[in-house]
């Protein structure tokens, strides 16, 4: 489809070396990096192809990039391939986090970590809440949108409700509302 | 029951379920470790949370900092792989299926309809880590906010305010 030509297949352990690269550079978030590598550096999908994954792997549970990972290793080498991949892009958070962990157990006590510590959790919560903003910004402000959004955010952050029965009863009726809304298209972009 | 069990149990669940991230479980999270099972304080688990953000790869690694902390290495191995596993290989099996709906409006609205609530589960878990522990004090939400509209509103890199952030906490400011 693109000029670049047909992308490259990946070995095995260039699958490994590759994510390995995304996730050790992942600070604040891997995704911007594993695009880098899969789309422009190694060139293993073209843009378009991995868009379409990328919204797969949205409405997909869990970590987005984890299941993208998945995803291209099992395309290009089943399970052998999504093992590389996946193993790739967890070796290094993995140490470095359980580094962490160990440092905090044996010098969390001083006060001067613990009072970092809240500093940077203060700090991350607001980040959670710009990206939060800025998807909420992407995806366009209709009625339906806001009502659902909200009605999540209270549930959970206010109310304190379990999430698996909000998601199971929230889920499917969004989903049908978003399907009748696009049945009728006028009864959208209203307010 | 062994803690290893219950640890795998309930993040094997919460994998399923972690639609758009394990930032939308993060509230969940918090309600199985902090006021279900005990394991955490609401200070730590502000602090695992800032531990894991501050560190690289998908942030769903703050369950291995919580595995770690009721159970050790071990601890933090089955909570990692716990919170894997479920959500993989159901992306492995979901990849042969998914490529038959390509551009079909069960997809889109699949698509339309998930988003909002990705997107409000995203915000509570901002709201429930900034509430933080009960003694939080003015600083931090100021932090939070200050965060929150630069972030919006800029590409600067985040680690920068996480350093700031970090060094008005050691100055005994939060």
């Amino acid at each position: 489809m693109s000029q670049t030509g047909p992308p490259n297949r990946p070995t095995l352990g260039e699958l490994y070396r590759g994510f390995l690269g995304a996730g050790a550079r992942g600070f604040g978030g891997t995704l911007p990096w594993a695009r880098r590598m899969i789309i422009e550096e190694r060139r293993w999908l073209t843009e378009r192809e991995f868009i379409d994954l990328f919204s797969l792997c949205n409405f997909l549970p869990g970590p987005n990039v984890s299941s993208m990972s998945v995803i291209i290793g099992a395309r290009f080498h089943g399970p052998l391939g999504s093992a590389a991949a996946l193993g790739g892009l967890l070796t290094v958070p993995l140490i470095t986090i359980l580094t962490l962990a160990v440092l905090y157990q044996r010098f969390g006590q001083l006060p001067g970590v613990d009072a970092a510590l809240r500093g940077v959790g203060a700090a991350a919560a607001g980040l959670v809440l710009a990206t939060g903003l800025r998807m909420a910004r992407s995806i366009g402000r209709t009625p339906r949108v806001l009502v659902f959004l909200v009605i999540a955010f209270v549930a959970v952050a206010v109310l304190r409700w379990p999430l698996v029965p909000v998601l199971l009863g929230l889920a499917p009726v969004s989903v049908v509302v978003a399907w009748l809304g696009s049945l009728a298209p006028a009864w959208r972009g209203r307010a | 029951m062994n803690p290893l069990v219950t640890i795998f149990l309930r993040f094997a669940v919460l994998s399923l379920i972690a639609v758009g991230g394990v930032t939308s479980i993060l509230p969940e999270v918090h309600r199985v470790t902090v006021d279900v099972h005990h394991w955490l304080t609401d200070a730590e688990f502000t602090q695992m949370f800032a531990i894991a953000q501050a560190s690289p790869g998908p942030n769903m690694l703050i369950v291995a900092l919580i595995g770690f902390h009721v159970a050790g290495l071990p601890g933090a191995l089955v909570a990692a792989g716990a919170i894997c596993l479920p959500s993989c290989t159901l992306a492995y099996l979901v990849e042969r299926l998914w490529q038959r709906f390509r551009g079909t409006p069960l997809r889109r609205a699949v698509e339309a309809g998930l988003a909002p609530i990705t997107i409000g589960l995203m915000l509570a878990t901002g709201w429930v880590v900034a509430r933080g522990a009960p003694g939080t004090n003015w600083t931090a939400y100021a932090i939070t906010a200050v965060t929150a509209a630069v972030m919006f509103f800029t590409r600067v890199n985040p680690l920068w305010l996480f350093a700031a952030a970090g060094a008005l906490g050691l100055l005994g400011l939060v």
